[in-house]
């Protein structure tokens, strides 16, 4: 188990040198540079002490040495749109989206475990039927769109919750520590349940089709044959079975779930990562949409080195080996 | 509770298998393919039907984000323009993005993991690190920094972008079933009768790794619709006045409570398309992946069922 981790982590750390080394030259490849901005008033002479002062006039290999040394030690440069070092920056953002993945994810796999098996219990009558269609539906609904129809619904025409943001703008500071936190769950409820709904429908899919392949199974009709009734054997029998193959979803689901928040936080103003790119994209802060690019593929990898590990440690076959 | 364990015995064995339908035979699928029939109808000869242009600003005064009307049976958009008639051309713009960017990663995914899972040994340790690797950057964020930086990004840039980043999982599926194919007896056959490595691949591997290919392109039209909608609605998509679904999303999105027909009527009809999509690409896995079928789980037959 320990040489396993361990090889999945080199692996993970070559995979991340891919990442930097690809956003390196994705800066590099690009027309121009921070300071090739159109301001006539600038002359050629400054714009040149400017390249002098960061480093841009060095060769592209010493360049690249000190990206990769910089970016190890944590500093990822400068964000001229937020004024502050980008590490400062996504300091403040990741806390905010892992909270809401960290919620969706839970909320998620646990609607979506559920509906799989009514899907597979009922399947054949109306109910599942209906589940079925319903989930297809959400799973076919862009990120944004729903995310709008969720704000103008229960922010606009039934305003039950707040419209944008992770706390009362004003309030929030004189509030008791208790009704502080019940401001911030006020306001993840609508971006949380947009992006539940959505990853739930994949899990939904996933889910079901494991099911389906665990249910023609020897030991499933073994346990029908004995008496079992047939909630037991799903829930004893065939859910333990299937879920397995769902842990790694638990990684995979992670980018599709990045995207989606991504989206979600734009419409909803939540200031988390997704946030943060979209204004760092509005505002040509290279630096800072580049951080996002290796930070969310950072959770990526850990995700799915989560998931791995996980997943051996739930399956008792592979924790004996 | 003998008896009631007897009946439910019997009910075991006598209880219909999960049987894959044909397929169109389902009503649903039959639904999604008349919807995309008629989808590529409007996409071909849609902007004829409606004698509005898309990029018309028909009087900025008088029918600046006008409601649904005779006249303008979706409204009009914040610069008077018909949204009926951008839907009809945006319908187009957005289905010839993504069917030529799956079109795009179908080929690449499916030429890379043909080469992986045949060659094998250590170029295809190597191939499959490489795609692991780029399976962890997460997609939307590596387009968005392409595009940021490379701005403005022309359509045929966009649509190889969204192509290049989306092989990435037909190329895992691809090179696993072609790993188990290049060692069956008919391509073993054609080895020894002296073909050349490319020729067993293109004659007797890549048609028998297609039916992966077929569900996850598909499948993945949907997917890629949304995700250039996405882009597009952050603004770095298909440009205005081009009317995309999504720029024609992100256009309107300020006016949503005043002029809500202007957001609503594009999100329709990407759901429509979507759920299209969707479902062909469901019926085709259950029409055409053995794995689903009941009695062909894996662990029964580890060899796949011939094509």
């Amino acid at each position: 188990m320990a040489r396993r981790l361990l090889a999945r982590l080199g692996q993970a750390a070559v995979v991340l040198w891919v990442v930097l080394s690809a956003v390196f030259l994705l800066i590099h490849a690009a027309p121009g540079d921070p300071f090739s901005f159109d301001a006539p008033n600038i002359s050629p002479a400054i714009r040149a002490q400017w390249r002098a002062a960061f480093g841009y006039d060095r060769p592209l290999g010493e360049q690249y040495v000190r990206y990769l040394s910089s970016a190890l030690h944590g500093d990822l440069g400068y964000s001229h749109s937020m004024h502050e070092p980008v590490r400062d920056a996504l300091a403040a953002a990741l806390p905010r989206t892992l909270l809401l993945m960290g919620v969706a994810l839970a909320l998620s796999f646990a609607l979506g475990v559920w509906l799989a098996l009514v899907e597979v219990r009922y399947a054949g009558t109306w109910r599942a039927r209906l589940t079925h269609r319903v989930a297809l539906f959400f799973y076919s609904l862009p990120d944004f769109w729903l995310a709008l129809v969720m704000l103008m619904a229960f922010a606009y025409w039934l305003p039950l919750f707040p419209a944008g943001g992770i706390v009362d703008p004003v309030l929030h500071d004189y509030m008791s520590p208790g009704r502080a936190l019940l401001d911030l769950l006020r306001h993840l409820v609508l971006p949380a349940l947009t992006l539940t709904l959505l990853s739930a429908a994949a899990i939904l899919r996933y889910q079901r089709s494991e099911l389906l392949e665990v249910l023609p199974m020897d030991f499933v009709r073994t346990a029908r044959a004995k008496g079992l009734d047939e909630h037991t054997v799903l829930r004893r029998h065939v859910l333990r079975n299937a879920l397995l193959p769902v842990i790694t979803l638990l990684g995979l689901a992670f980018p599709a779930l990045l995207g989606g928040a991504l989206f979600v936080e734009k419409v909803f103003a939540w200031p988390g990562m997704g946030y943060l790119a979209a204004s760092a994209i509005d505002a040509r802060d290279y630096p800072l949409v580049l951080a996002s690019v290796v930070v969310g593929s950072c959770m990526v990898i850990i995700g799915n080195l989560a998931a791995d590990v996980l997943y051996r440690l739930a399956d008792p076959r592979l924790r004996r080996q | 509770m003998p008896a009631t364990s007897l009946a439910a015995i019997r009910h075991e064995l006598t209880r219909p298998r999960r049987a894959a339908a044909p397929l169109g035979t389902a009503a649903g699928t039959r639904a999604a393919l008349a919807a995309l029939i008629v989808l590529g109808v409007i996409a071909i000869v849609g902007p004829y039907l409606w004698h509005y242009r898309p990029t018309a600003q028909l009087d900025i005064v008088a029918l600046k984000s006008t409601a649904p009307s005779w006249n303008h049976p979706l409204g009009t958009d914040r610069f008077s323009r018909d949204v009926l008639a951008r839907v009809l051309f945006g319908t187009r713009i957005s289905l010839a993005i993504a069917i030529l960017a799956v079109l795009v990663s179908a080929t690449v995914g499916t030429t890379y993991g043909v080469v992986a899972g045949y060659a094998g040994g250590w170029i295809d340790a190597v191939l499959m690190r490489l795609i692991d690797a780029l399976l962890s950057v997460p997609r939307v964020l590596l387009l968005i920094a392409v595009l940021a930086l490379w701005n403005p990004v022309p359509l045929w840039g966009l649509i190889l972008l969204i192509g290049l980043t989306g092989w990435f999982g037909v190329a895992r599926q691809v090179r696993a079933q072609a790993l188990a194919v290049r060692d069956r007896d008919f391509a073993t056959a054609a080895r020894a009768l002296g073909a050349p490595p490319w020729l067993v691949a293109w004659r007797h591997v890549l048609p028998n790794v297609l039916s992966p290919v077929i569900i996850a392109t598909t499948l993945a039209v949907g997917d890629v619709i949304v995700l250039e909608a996405g882009l597009s609605f952050l603004g770095i998509g298909a440009r205005e006045p081009m009317p995309s679904l999504g720029t024609m999303f992100q256009d309107a999105v300020a006016q949503s409570v005043t002029a809500w027909w202007a957001v609503f009527s594009p999100g329709i009809v990407i759901v429509v398309i979507v759920m299209a999509f969707n479902t062909l690409g469901d019926a085709l896995r259950d029409a055409l992946d053995p794995r689903q079928l009941p009695g062909h789980a894996m662990h029964e037959h580890p060899e796949p069922v011939d094509a």
